[in-house]
């Protein structure tokens, strides 16, 4: 049971800031558009998108202190591996407008269909990627 | 004054989130790879991270909208766009890929920068070099119909 507490428990607070988002500002909390708009954004645009950025990284620096690890232990993928799977991230975002928590939070919530279909296609080539991976190049890339 | 109104949600939103990323055990790639291995050694924690967020959010989204307009702004600022396009499907097809690939997305792909991590730091260079992409015309024309 206490192994399923703490995913809740993160979940819930995620829950939380994405409705303080809209609540104070009316924005999706949507990290791939705040992140990407931020590279293009202009004057008054950019200065709440800095705001969740610096706010993220001061909330992680909160999580090792209370507790809780960040990439303790590596995984088995080369770095030209995750500069092919950063590009498909940032790319495949992007022209989707969006993420795990913008589609997969924020819009869920909304019940759109839109974040619906994108939610489901994601998981699904998640779950083709690491399935690949692990029978034909036994786990490592 | 009107800065400090627009960026004092998004800062403690900030916080919040990625604090939650953490408790939640989303900062290990690990545990994401884990989840993602459905049809092995499957590790569900994601699937209780996304219960609590949308169980929290979609019962305070409700409340929110009712309210008629945010605090410190004049409207909401939801999606528009309703239509499901190519772009839409590629795009999170691509992500997926991308995400299993690396056990991370955006969010958590910021976060962990802070372990100093090589992973997370190719990881946030390429995917800022993929949003730019995908933000230049070449990006916008893509897999739109005439």
């Amino acid at each position: 049971m206490t192994q399923f507490l703490y995913p809740i428990l993160g979940g819930v607070l995620i829950g939380l800031s994405a409705a303080g988002m809209l609540w104070s500002n009316g924005k999706v909390l949507g990290v791939s558009g705040i992140v990407g708009g931020a590279l293009r954004a202009k004057s008054w645009d950019l200065f709440w998108r800095i705001a969740f950025i610096l706010g993220m990284i001061v909330g992680a620096l909160l999580i090792q202190p209370s507790g809780f690890s960040v990439m303790s232990e590596s995984v088995d993928r080369s770095l030209v591996g995750v500069a092919v799977g950063g590009l498909l991230v940032g790319f495949g975002t992007t022209i989707s407008n969006g993420c795990t928590s913008g589609h997969g939070i924020c819009g869920i919530s909304r019940l759109s269909p839109r974040s619906i279909v994108a939610t489901s296609c994601f998981i699904a080539t998640g779950i083709l990627a690491v399935t690949f991976i692990n029978i034909f190049f036994g786990g490592k890339l | 004054m009107k800065a400090v109104h627009f960026c004092i949600g998004p800062f403690f939103g900030g916080i919040i989130f990625s604090f939650g990323l953490g408790v939640g055990g989303m900062t290990e790639a690990k545990n994401i790879i884990g989840f993602l291995n459905f049809l092995g050694d499957w590790k569900p924690d994601l699937i209780f991270v996304m219960v609590g967020a949308l169980l929290v959010n979609s019962i305070l989204y409700k409340l929110i909208i009712k309210r008629g307009k945010p605090l410190f702004e004049g409207q909401f600022s939801l999606p528009t766009i309703k239509n499901l396009d190519l772009r839409l499907i590629i795009g999170s097809l691509m992500f997926g890929l991308g995400w299993g690939i690396t056990g991370l997305c955006p969010g958590p792909g910021i976060v962990t920068l802070i372990s100093g991590s090589s992973h997370s730091i190719v990881f946030v260079a390429t995917m800022a070099v993929g949003m730019l992409i995908g933000r230049s015309d070449f990006g916008q024309k893509l897999f739109l119909k005439k």
